[in-house]
């Protein structure tokens, strides 16, 4: 499974639970975060991997099963890592860099960006995961809300996820945060299946 | 392949429910069983290991080790001024027999390697280990050394993991070999290692430290002088002789035999990934990389057909094992640049003929020129404010509807440092010129000034950096007159590395209050008589300060204060636009404050991510007063 998004926007986090939630129910598992020059906006990019044995911590380019985007233009930058007829989850919002601020880049368009997935997959679901984090009246639970979309696709019961969660998140967050996860899961099933 | 997962998560869960009904059982398993980084393994292992004294510097990938170790209150942890000091403190506990770790990351052992030497040459009198984390690929680094080559150059035992298991496990061996051989022990792990997580079954308690804090006189050992120095070297000799005996049935050097057409030598990550690229070789996987066992790479040699050598940067193990007589390759496919992964070993492993051309399975497409999201100062940024002022005095930035590409040749030359403010280099600020190295900023700056450039100099740089390596920096340009501007931008914290405490904010490793070394007495015991403190979110005032100082004939210092916008922890009303007085001159655009966007014909702040009253920058600098707090913004438009 590969996660990518803007930093800032709780992927290393959202990944930690995967992995516990692997190791919960019993698999080997290896996790791994490229932040660049860490914290600061930049591009962030984490690989999971899960099975009976996990060597490399790092995915082989075209072997992703699962790419879940935070944002659109890193889903469009990442997408070749995903296996070919692999799932894409994408959330619908998009995080103009500065070059495109400054008006020296151009954002590209949604076709654009449907058209580079495309090219790797026709399993693609956009996700209004900010704006549903939103109404949840939290935010920073777009990440567990993002993880209950990719649950569905990942063969761990629903216990191991709301374990690890509960793990990783002090007592005061943790039910808002399996709320956004239950309520990331039911979404996906309402559109896949 | 998602069959294939499926139908393995089947097997697996059957054994999940069994131990589950167990019940207490598995729960005393799950506890044994732990995910940990890389850093938080080597950290629990030293711990367990008994180890007393920790000292480090901050540096990525290498943060997250004495953070950890920080937390436990039966160890004596700091952060040391610099990475010279940490090693010093921790030689310094190693001679009074209680075992000691430093920890820093490739370039602060450059910048401890005098002691490192020193410590080779002393020994110890109880364990000493020095865990060095390198950073190939250069996520966060100046560099891409190797520091395998300092076991060697310092004649000291070097152990490498290849995951978070082997990392929890080698500290214990380190201590030991440490101990029994009298010599400090490298242990050299790579961002890779560092930063991933996987499974680590714990299975040892905190050993009790063996012995009382007691030093020895024996000037022979511990005072260098040099004819004490001429007894030493034979005996380094001598250890480096026993060390490769001991490396032959190190338990960590292992053969793992598979077909015995090919035979690869590798260590560390690069052993994951070889595994990957190659399932059916055989495998000479090595713990202990430095120095090498000569009979076991020689017998290993024998039974194979053909030996090659993987691993990341530099051909360490290939030459040393080159100089054995053995024949092997690596390097000719393997490039010695850059983070390895198993995409690149396929790749070196098909050019040599050892794997069959496999059809691609990504397009990878460069030329689709997706714009870029480089890191950026985060919104409220105390370093923003300077860059701005040092930006429009020396007339770098472009305004956003001039057609000119490259920025005005500057009338400023800015020696920078590294540090968050480094990410002043970027468009639109471009308000740095040089960043060599920690604390180079100063006596670049001088230097330039005494080559005799024209233009004014200006050097920038952080608290924490000045505490690390500015201070001696200065006490030079105090002492050659010079007349160069030098900006500390003093945030209350390393920020660049995650936050951490420095000699600056008075607070200690462990979240304690300590005693401060305050950044002006400082300044002014050294003797620097121009010496100015500013608010940094004052514009006007740092726009003041920056122009006396470069006016002034002096050596002048100018402290701009304000914290981290990561370390404010209230947010208070964010700043808007009023879009009827805005007329886009797209001056605010030129702080690269991430909160304030431009869309079309549109410049607008997003309010989630400004940091309001604590900042008001984009407020003081606009031309036309249109920004203002939101709720004044919005009664005026409903008026
Ligand atoms: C010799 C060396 N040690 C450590 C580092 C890692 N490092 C980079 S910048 C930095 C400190 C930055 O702190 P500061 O100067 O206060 O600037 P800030 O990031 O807070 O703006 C550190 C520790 C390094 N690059 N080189
Ligand atoms: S972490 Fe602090 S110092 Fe670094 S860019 Fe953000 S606000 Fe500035
Ligand atoms: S006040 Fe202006 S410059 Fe400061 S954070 Fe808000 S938008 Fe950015």
């Amino acid at each position: 499974m590969f996660v990518t998004g803007v930093g800032g926007q709780g992927i290393v986090l959202a990944t930690d639970i995967i992995a516990e939630a692997a190791l919960i129910a019993g698999y080997d598992v290896k996790k791994t975060d490229t932040l660049g020059m860490a914290q600061r906006g930049g591009s962030v990019v984490s690989h999971v991997r899960i099975g009976q044995r996990v060597c490399s911590p790092l995915i082989k380019k075209g072997d992703v099963d699962i790419l879940v985007a935070f944002e659109k233009l890193e889903a469009a930058r990442w997408c070749y890592y995903l296996r070919h007829g692999g799932i894409a989850i994408i959330n619908n919002l998009a995080l103009p860099p500065l070059s495109v601020n400054m008006g020296n880049e151009r954002y590209p368009s949604d076709k654009e960006i449907t058209d580079i997935l495309k090219r790797q997959t026709d399993r693609i679901y956009f996700i209004d995961a900010t704006r549903r984090a939103r109404e949840l009246g939290n935010i920073r639970t777009l990440n567990m809300f993002m993880l209950g979309t990719a649950s569905v696709f990942v063969p761990l019961e629903v216990h191991a996820w709301e374990d690890g969660i509960s793990q990783r998140l002090s007592p005061n967050i943790r039910e808002i945060n399996i709320t956004a996860f239950r309520n990331g899961r039911k979404e996906m099933r309402s559109v896949h299946l | 392949m998602a069959y294939l997962f499926v139908n393995m998560a089947k097997g697996l869960f059957s054994v999940f429910i069994y131990v589950s009904l167990t019940g207490k059982l598995w729960y005393d398993l799950a506890k044994m069983i732990k995910l940990l980084s890389g850093n938080e393994a080597l950290a629990l292992g030293a711990y367990h290991a008994g180890v007393k004294i920790a000292t480090a510097y901050p540096g990525t990938p290498s943060t997250e080790i004495l953070e950890s170790l920080a937390r436990h209150d039966d160890i004596y942890a700091e952060w040391s001024t610099n990475e010279k000091v940490a090693m010093e403190v921790a030689m310094g506990a190693a001679y009074a027999g209680v075992r000691s770790l430093v920890s820093l990351k490739q370039v602060g052992l450059n910048v401890a390697s005098d002691p490192f030497m020193a410590a080779s040459t002393t020994g110890v009198n109880a364990g000493m280990v020095i865990i060095c984390a390198d950073d190939p690929g250069i996520h966060s680094s100046q560099n891409e050394q190797d520091n395998r080559h300092y076991a060697r150059l310092a004649k000291v035992p070097m152990l490498e993991p290849s995951d978070s298991q082997e990392a929890y496990k080698l500290m214990a061996y380190a201590f030991d070999i440490s101990e029994k051989f009298d010599t400090p022990v490298l242990v050299r792990v790579t961002t890779r290692i560092s930063h991933s997580k996987s499974v680590v079954e714990v299975n040892q308690k905190r050993l009790a430290p063996a012995r009382q804090a007691n030093f020895h006189y024996a000037a022979k050992k511990y005072v260098m002088l040099p004819i004490h120095a001429r007894l030493r070297h034979p005996l380094i000799e001598e250890r480096l002789a026993k060390l490769a005996a001991y490396a032959e049935t190190f338990t960590f050097n292992q053969a793992l035999w598979g077909e015995h057409r090919l035979g690869i030598v590798t260590s560390g990550v690069a052993y994951q990934y070889a595994r990957e690229a190659f399932p059916q070789a055989s495998f000479l996987k090595l713990g202990m990389t430095y120095p090498l066992p000569q009979n076991l790479l020689l017998s290993f040699a024998a039974q194979v057909d053909r030996v090659i050598v993987i691993e990341e940067l530099d051909p360490f193990l290939q030459e040393n094992i080159q100089a054995m007589g053995i024949k092997v390759t690596g390097k000719e496919f393997i490039p010695a640049v850059g983070e390895l992964n198993v995409d690149i070993i396929e790749k070196g492993g098909q050019r040599t003929g050892l794997l069959s051309e496999t059809s691609p399975r990504h397009v990878e497409d460069t030329a689709l020129n997706l714009p870029k999201r480089p890191p950026l100062l985060c919104p409220g940024c105390p370093h923003t404010g300077i860059f701005f002022t040092l930006s429009s005095i020396g007339q770098r930035s472009k305004p956003m509807k001039s057609r000119v590409k490259t920025p005005k040749e500057s009338s400023l030359v800015i020696t920078g440092d590294i540090g968050c403010y480094t990410l002043g280099t970027y468009p639109p600020l471009n308000a740095m010129d040089t960043c060599a190295c920690m604390g180079a900023s100063i006596g670049n700056a001088l230097g330039m000034e005494k080559a005799g450039i024209a233009k004014k100099l200006v050097a920038i740089i952080g608290d924490s950096t000045f505490m690390h390596s500015g201070i001696t920096g200065l006490v030079n340009a105090v002492y050659t007159k010079g007349q160069i501007t030098i900006i500390i931008l003093d945030n209350g914290t390393t920020a660049m590395t995650g936050h951490q405490e420095h000699p600056g904010t008075g607070i200690s490793a462990q979240g304690k209050k300590t005693k401060a070394v305050e950044l002006e007495q400082l300044v002014r015991g050294i003797g620097v008589s121009d010496v100015k403190v500013v608010d940094a979110f004052n514009m006007k005032q740092l726009r003041n300060a920056v122009k006396s100082a470069l006016e002034s004939p002096e050596l002048s210092v100018i402290i701009a204060r304000g914290a981290c916008s990561v370390r404010v922890p209230t947010r208070s009303e964010p700043r808007a636009i009023d879009t009827e007085k805005c007329n886009l001159c797209g001056i605010c655009l030129q702080l690269g404050c991430p909160a304030i966007q431009r869309e079309k014909e549109r410049v607008y702040i997003d309010t989630s991510m400004c940091v309001g009253a604590a900042c008001t920058i984009c407020q003081q600098i606009c031309p036309r007063q249109a920004i203002d707090q939101q709720s004044k913004i919005e009664a005026a438009k409903s008026l």
